[in-house]
């Protein structure tokens, strides 16, 4: 049975957040909470830690570089790697979307979208798990350059509107983060996931 | 008295001194001299090079200077078997991180990592350690161009300008006087409406070059300038942004000799 609200999308640093999909994803630990799954299923910490080490290596560069901040891009390559590396040994089971804001890349944002194989491609937009069947095709038709939040997060809940309708496996419990030169932020959450 | 505590590199004397590592920068005292220097648009090194035997074959590397990644390079005083080494060890590191993170390496990440390695055969081991002093240069969007020293000892600083190998101190003192103290700088007249710059002005890339020569002069005491004595490297940024590492050829260290030496003659005229 899948928790209903957990919210997938962490911080990793000041400026980026990375979103998961995958079997294993709701299993898999990034926020402050759920330090108490791994109590609840013991045999799946394993899980939980590996996903914890991708984050908290990027809290270790800033803190061993006098808070020199990791580009996206260099963030993006990192897990990446860590995710080929894995691969051979013991796969994590999660596709990973991976998005940030840095202040010398034109128009400030960049999205990086990553499977479990070690894949990894920068996009305009992306998707990852059944959602991309649906979504995909909608964000080709609605993107294009220059964007702002408003008109982006319109094209968020157009495809959510559209899973609602056609996905029958979907479930109508969405969190939107948004990463800008502020740095990562909650703009709707439909069921606050600090509830159990 | 100190005889007891200086042949284990890692034992501390009573005096609380680890002599191995004295010792080992004592070694470099002896060695040909490298002067660098930040300009405002690159990095200048020049070193002496000590060995010139009409018996050499013609040499196609530097026994100086070397590039360790597409945005640093850095000049050696010392043992060059075990600069090697240490070169060796930067070049990898550097290689690792543009894999890892796809993205060139921050400069002093590098630099503290070959004096991480060079920390290690003070505290461990048992081997005696690099007898090697470094000056790095290079550039990283964070920090622009910049300059660093480290010696046997593992410690590293970021520096301005600064002269490593035999004469230093002669070299520093001739930079500390003549470091920003361009003449196209030095003529405004100190007012309240233009208070005195605290920061130096930096030099030109040129002008790094010929202040650079300047120091040699003086630490190779009176021996006389000529390119198959001195190395001229220079880093300075394309118009891409791509980092252009230059070692001058013959005919250029030449012309900056020459230059160098026209500025010291009519330098007490008015």
């Amino acid at each position: 049975m899948y928790q209903q609200n957990l919210d997938k999308i962490a911080e990793l640093s000041s400026h980026s957040a990375m979103g998961v999909s995958g079997p294993n994803c709701d299993l898999v630990n990034f926020s402050e909470l759920g330090t108490g799954l791994s109590d609840v299923t013991p045999h799946l910490a394993p899980y939980h830690d590996q996903c914890r080490y991708i984050s908290k290596n990027l809290a270790l560069y800033e803190l061993s570089n006098d808070g020199m901040k990791l580009s996206t891009h260099a963030q993006a390559n990192f897990c990446r790697g860590e995710l080929a590396k894995a691969l051979r040994k013991g796969p994590f089971q999660v596709n990973v979307i991976l998005g940030g804001y840095d202040e010398n890349v034109p128009n400030g944002g960049s999205l990086y979208v990553m499977d479990y194989l070690g894949s990894c491609q920068k996009v305009n937009y992306g998707a990852q798990g059944y959602a991309s069947n649906f979504t995909l095709s909608i964000m080709d038709r609605d993107w294009e350059e220059g964007l702002n939040e408003e008109q982006a997060v319109k094209i968020v809940e157009h495809c959510i509107r559209e899973l609602n309708m056609r996905f029958l496996l979907n479930q109508s419990n969405f969190i939107i983060k948004v990463v800008d030169k502020d740095g990562v932020r909650t703009v709707k959450a439909d069921s606050d996931p600090t509830d159990n | 008295m100190a005889r007891r505590y200086d042949s284990s590199t890692t034992t501390f004397s009573p005096e609380g001194r680890l002599h191995q590592v004295e010792y080992a920068i004592e070694a470099i005292n002896n060695a040909g001299t490298s002067v660098g220097i930040l300009a405002k648009d690159g990095v200048v090194m020049a070193s002496e090079k000590k060995v010139t035997s009409g018996l050499l074959a013609p040499a196609r590397t530097s026994e100086k200077t070397y590039k360790l990644c597409p945005h640093a390079t850095c000049t050696v005083a010392g043992l060059t078997a075990d600069a090697n080494i240490l070169i060796d060890q930067a070049r990898l590191r550097a290689g690792r991180y543009a894999y890892q993170y796809q993205e060139p390496i921050p400069i002093e990440n590098l630099v503290e990592h070959v004096c991480n390695y060079k920390q290690a055969y003070t505290q461990y081991g048992g081997l005696r350690p690099f007898g090697v002093a470094f000056l790095f240069a290079g550039y990283d969007i964070h920090h622009g161009f910049q300059l660093y020293q480290s010696d046997p000892s593992g410690n590293y600083s970021g520096w301005k300008a600064t002269v490593i190998g035999a004469n230093n101190q002669a070299g520093k003192s001739l930079l500390k006087t003549e470091y920003g103290s361009s003449s196209s700088s030095g003529d405004e007249m100190k007012t309240d409406e233009n208070p005195a710059k605290d920061e130096t002005e930096m030099p030109t890339t040129v002008e790094a070059l010929r202040l650079a020569v300047k120091v040699l002069n003086k630490t190779m005491d009176g021996a006389a300038a000529s390119p198959d004595k001195l190395e001229l490297f220079a880093m300075t940024l394309d118009e891409d942004g791509n980092c252009v590492h230059k070692i001058l050829n013959a005919k250029e260290v030449e012309a900056v000799i020459a230059e160098v030496e026209s500025e010291t003659a009519t330098a007490g005229d008015s």
